[in-house]
């Protein structure tokens, strides 16, 4: 008696070649259940396997299996190839040389841009600095421990570090690499090349992008922007901080707002303070945003501690300095009193277009 | 820490004005979050016995009760069901105002008058069950109508949130904060501790410790005679002011030495300690420890954290068993139970930072370990213990101290600095005399002796963040201008030499934005951290920069591109109906180091001694231009604006292979003639990525796209600007012709551009102004049509010239293959 499986090679055969014939995969798909679906021949075979003996039916299984797993493996290739073609056609028609695009023939389309708030406000911050005469630096976003942490007098596992929910990446050993959580490790960049080129004193301001794993609400989002200054001289004392904080409030945010300082802890300065401003709200009198008080933090300060100066190898004897640093994004708030932080990274057009 | 007005003023005579002691607990740098006011409120409410309950019809969650309010029966209409005829509850009658300022007045529900209203724990501020009434049935002296206030001891009180700083170990106690508060009032500290007397009797105790660098001192007070219970209402009111809660007057006794002296002890059950020995030692590797919490914790593993070898400091019995994490939190096996008659009271130093590491590992923080990582004040461990004693006494009178075992380790070294007044000048630029600094640091127990013009002062235990030598000088001066006050040191605005100013990155970003803008674009602020399936969409194949503690999966890659967050988001507004826009962002992006041609390296790891390979960050501006009309056309033209208003000298557009993300036939590279240095990129978005993106309404739309590599135009130059020197136009006039050259695809037109312009001294501009392939050409060449104008410095160009210039223009034409048309 004949196997039902006698003619299989020649169905492959047929089967391979109609799919090879195609010319679109449009055609292709069209074919398939001819092909390897439901109308294919091995459906038909594979119901007539029912009458065979057990250990029979399971060799031709396997055959046709087998048979049918060729096929489809064509037909796989064959779309692949119709539909890169198809696309690379579609690409192709599409084709421009840009190098000869003639601008001066291009109609660009007309509209007013609108600048970031963020950015805007860094601008405004970094001009006051430079009128006050500080130079602007900045330093990148990806980090090391050392930078983030230790030169800042953090050691590792110090209770300190959890001060900053920091972000850490997978490269190195656990917890070497981060994103700043702080625009502080650019000081030690700063202070690092000014001692290798000779070049102290430094009278820097630096803007930038940091992160905390925070979950982020209205008045904080994980990634968000610094401003950290940075004075090292000879004879620079505590007042000079509280000088240079007062002479930038006032200049900032207007005459009328004064600065005050109050104890606080940073490991990186000895003494630190909180700085806080009149509450720009009320001007002083007493409002909900500043719990009645009449006044809002605004950032943190200190004379550098004199383990950061010798993390940098810096002479304490000979030159002292103070930090500050504060949120960009908070003085963007408080300007335009913007209720919510987040509206700073939704880019909705309509937030955008009112700032110019 | 929740400190309360009552407490305080138990240890340091205070001023009335509330107002002053925050603005002074502030000054001090202990800032107060938030002051909550107790007690207020509640002098009209009332104990009333309840005489009837009736349902009322119509109603399954309130009930018609008759009660006792001392004067007579009173009908009240109440939701809670927690109580039966004959319990007493509180009432806050028509007229009374809760905490809160919730008054009360009759109100009528389903039609029965209701003549006040019967209170919960929580409403009147005393507790936070909110389940039912508060149930006075236990209460000494219960009778209708006595004043709750009296029945249950309730003073109006104050409870300042202080937020201490991290260099404070001693303002985690109410002794600390008093005695900061004294240095400013100038009053006194009443320390209510005395000696600690030891009764004697027949010890079986011990104590030793076999970790010496991790715990410092062991002290175990032996203890019988112990009657457990409750703790007297007022130590129990001021736990719970304090956030904690009370369990019994053991427990009780223990946290409130530790709230009043910073120092945490741990009592434990004498007879389910084995061999009533307690001993210190270093947990083994994969030791099991049931703490008080019920969780079971695997110990002396290492962590993740940096330097983290897995040292824990555990309390052991006398078979060696772990019963206590050190420091942190004590175990199951010999809690204190009802049963409890003889404690064993373990008072310790351990070394703050193995307690901060397990507890961080463990993820587990207590009060204790809050203050033992801080450093506690190992030499007040015996005013600790007294306190322990006399507080446990109160309610247990037949209590006795039989011995107090001591075991040693090594305690950290305590400074002696040397301060002169011109070290407090030269930091703080205001003169402080030597006798007032002195005064100060005698406030916050210093011991400080005059040796002329300098003071040698002694460190306390209770101030462990006082560093050695200059760094303690330092740290001696923040505490000497803290007390004197920040807001009264001087202030003078210094000034330098040196000019302020940009830097040239700076000036430049200034510039692309400022140009940006004038092309009609809007800035946006898109994601640095993005999920991996974007990161596939441009850079698929290629390593992240992955964050190991991610908020959520979407956050989880450091970005390689703004490309597709800066689509998304203009997708988001045209979504919203505003597609006409077009937006773009000044960012960092960054390539993971095992691809990254140039990664960087900086030291990092313990000590900063390990050289780290990190990732190559580059700025680069990113646009898509989305307007009615844009396109790749459009991104060009906008490119050669940008350009021309950096001065670049002469940068092409470059066909290239086009990224993933970039449509791959509309795309050019923008390269420097010169250098080759990359500037960036220009073209569309790719049509399949708006797909991917899930566009249906804009998956057609043609989106401009340029990305260019901030670092190229900045220090150090990788890219020609034009020369400083400028020329001055000719005051003569120019001859102006076309020349439209058949040109092989293969010369690009800037390239014939920059053939053309030096084909001659007398040309003195090229400007390409058509382009035209098609019927009449073959197809591997287009014309291209150039403006030439000619002129000369000194004066009109002569026929003769003209004419050689325009032979000399074809000649250098020819060389690159083209011809006149």
């Amino acid at each position: 008696m004949n196997s039902p499986l006698d003619q299989l090679e020649s169905l492959v055969a047929e089967a391979i070649a109609n799919a090879e014939s195609t010319v679109s995969a449009e055609e292709l798909r069209q074919a398939e259940p001819l092909l390897i679906g439901k109308r294919s021949p091995f459906v038909n075979l594979q119901k007539t396997l029912g009458g065979l003996e057990p250990e029979e039916r399971k060799s031709a299984g396997a055959k046709l299996q087998d048979a049918r797993r060729r096929v489809e493996e064509v037909f796989a290739a064959r779309l692949t190839i119709l539909e890169a073609a198809e696309k690379s056609a579609r690409y192709e028609v599409d084709r421009l040389v840009l190098g000869d695009v003639v601008a001066s023939r291009v109609q660009l389309p007309l509209s007013a841009g609108h600048p970031g708030v963020v950015a805007l406000t860094q601008q405004s911050l970094e001009d006051v600095f430079v009128g006050m005469g500080f130079t602007v630096a900045e330093g990148p976003e990806i980090e090391t421990d050392w930078y983030n942490f230790e030169a800042l007098n953090i050691p590792p596992a110090h209770p300190a570090r959890g001060m900053w929910d920091t972000f850490y990446l997978d490269l190195g050993e656990p917890e070497t690499v981060l994103l700043r959580t702080h625009t502080s490790p650019t000081q030690i960049h700063l202070m690092e090349a000014a001692v290798a080129a000779g070049t102290l004193p430094i009278h820097a301001v630096m803007p930038g992008r940091c992160f905390r794993r925070d979950t982020p609400d209205a008045r904080h989002l994980a990634a968000f922007h610094q401003i950290e200054g940075l004075v090292v001289d000879r004879g620079i004392t505590f007042a000079d901080l509280a000088g240079v904080i007062e002479t930038f409030t006032k200049a900032y945010f207007g005459p009328d707002i004064a600065s005050r300082l109050r104890p606080a802890y940073f490991p990186f300065t000895e003494p630190s303070a909180e700085f806080e401003i009149t509450c720009t709200i009320c001007r002083g009198a007493g409002c909900r945003t500043c719990s009645h008080t009449g006044w809002i933090e605004l950032g943190g300060c200190g004379m550098v501690d004199p383990a950061v100066f010798a993390a940098v190898g810096i002479d304490p004897d000979e030159f002292s300095g103070f930090a500050f640093g504060f949120g960009i994004d908070r003085c963007a708030q408080m300007r335009h009193q913007i209720a919510d932080m987040r509206a700073l990274t939704d880019n909705d057009i309509r937030f955008l277009r009112q700032f110019s | 820490m929740k400190a309360s007005l009552s407490w305080l003023r138990d240890l340091v005579a205070l001023p009335s004005d509330i107002g002053l002691i925050r603005d002074t607990l502030d000054d001090l740098g202990l800032v107060v979050e938030g002051i909550e006011e107790v007690g207020a409120g509640l002098s009209d409410v009332v104990a009333v016995r309840v005489d009837e309950i009736h349902s009322i019809e119509g109603a399954d969650r309130i009930r018609r009760v008759i009660v006792d309010a001392g004067n007579g029966p009173l009908q009240i209409v109440c939701g809670a069901m927690n109580f039966e005829v004959g319990n007493y509850v509180p009432l806050a009658p028509v007229g009374a105002v809760l905490p809160g300022d919730f008054a009360i007045a009759e109100r009528k529900m389903k039609g029965i008058t209701s003549y006040g209203m019967l209170c919960s724990g929580r409403e009147l501020g005393i507790g936070d069950d909110h389940a039912g009434l508060l149930i006075l049935d236990s209460h000494p002296g219960v009778a209708p109508g006595v004043a709750l206030t009296e029945l249950l001891g309730i003073e109006q009180d104050f409870i300042f949130d202080i937020s201490p700083e991290g260099n404070r170990p001693d303002a985690w106690s109410m002794l600390g904060i008093a005695r900061d508060l004294a240095s400013r009032f100038t009053a006194d500290v009443v320390d209510p501790a005395s000696g600690l007397e030891v009764d004697g009797g027949q010890s079986t105790a011990s104590a030793a410790i076999a970790a010496a660098e991790l715990c410092g001192a062991l002290d175990v007070l032996e203890i019988s005679g112990v009657r457990v219970g409750d703790s007297p209402r007022w130590l129990q009111r001021r736990l719970e002011q304090a956030g904690m809660r009370a369990v019994n007057n053991v427990v009780d006794a223990s946290n409130y030495v530790m709230l009043e002296r910073g120092q945490p002890t741990h009592p434990y059950d004498a007879a389910l300690v084995a061999g009533q020995h307690l001993g210190v030692r270093q947990a083994r590797n994969g030791e099991v420890l049931k703490t008080l919490d019920g969780a079971e914790r695997t110990l002396g593993q290492p962590g993740r954290g940096l330097g983290d070898t897995g040292v824990d400091c555990v309390i052991v019995d006398g078979n060696d068993t772990v019963i206590g994490l050190a420091g942190i939190m004590g175990g199951e096996s010999s809690e204190i139970r009802e049963s409890t008659s003889n404690v064993l009271l373990e008072l310790a130093f351990f070394d703050p930072m193995t307690i901060a590491r397990t507890s961080k590992r463990l993820g587990l923080r207590s009060e204790a370990s809050h203050r033992f990582e801080r450093g506690v004040h190992f030499q007040g461990r015996r005013e600790a213990a007294a306190r322990f004693v006399a507080l446990l006494r109160e309610t247990c009178p037949d209590l006795r101290v039989v011995a107090h075992h001591e075991a040693h380790g090594v305690l950290p070294v305590l400074p002696t600095i040397v301060l002169k007044a011109s070290d407090v000048l030269a930091l703080l630029g205001t003169e402080i005399a030597l006798e007032e600094c002195a005064r100060y640091l005698e406030a916050i127990n210093c011991t400080v002796v005059h040796a002329g013009d300098q003071l040698e002062v002694s460190i306390p235990s209770s101030r462990l963040d006082i560093r050695h030598s200059a760094l303690g000088r330092a740290d001696l001066i923040e505490e000497i201008a803290r007390l004197y006050s920040y807001r009264r040191l001087l202030r003078r605005t210094p000034t330098w030499a040196a000019p302020g100013g940009l830097s040239s990155r700076q000036q430049t970003r200034r510039l692309v934005r400022s140009i940006a803008l004038g092309l009609g674009w809007s800035e946006a602020w898109t994601a640095s951290l993005i999920s991996e399936e974007d990161h596939a969409l441009t850079h698929a194949g290629e390593p992240v920069i992955r964050i190991n503690n991610p908020l959520a999966s979407e956050e989880s890659i450091f970005r390689s591109s703004a490309l597709v967050g800066l689509v998304r988001a203009w997708l988001r507004n045209a979504d919203r109906g505003f597609a006409n826009e077009a937006i773009f962002e000044i960012g960092v992006v960054a390539q993971h180091p095992d691809v990254a041609p140039t990664p960087r390296v900086a030291r990092g790891g313990e000590a900063g001694a390990t050289t780290l390979q990190l990732p190559h960050e580059r700025e680069v501006v990113t646009a898509v231009l989305g307007r009615d009309g844009d396109d790749a056309q459009s991104a060009v033209a906008s490119w050669s604006v940008i350009a021309d208003r950096l001065a670049l000298l002469e940068v092409e557009v470059r066909d290239g292979v086009a990224p993933l993300g970039w449509h791959p036939t509309r795309y050019a590279d923008l390269v420097d003639v010169a250098t080759s240095a990359v500037a960036g990129r220009v073209g569309e978005v790719d049509p399949a990525l708006l797909e991917l993106l899930g566009s249906q309404q804009f998956s057609g739309r043609r989106l401009g796209l340029i990305e260019l590599d901030f670092s190229v135009f900045v220090e150090p130059i990788k890219i020609l600007r034009r020369d400083v020197k400028t020329p001055v136009p000719s005051r003569f006039p120019s001859a102006n012709f076309d020349l439209a050259l058949v040109t092989p695809t293969s010369v690009s037109a800037l390239r014939l551009r920059s053939a053309l312009r030096v084909a001659s001294d007398a040309v003195e501009s090229v400007e390409l102004f058509d382009v035209y392939q098609g019927a009449g050409l073959a197809s591997d060449v287009r014309s291209l049509t150039y403006a030439i104008r000619l002129s000369r410095e000194d004066g009109t160009l002569s026929e003769e010239a003209i004419l050689a210039a325009r032979t000399a223009l074809l000649e250098a034409a020819m060389q690159l293959g083209a011809t006149l048309r």
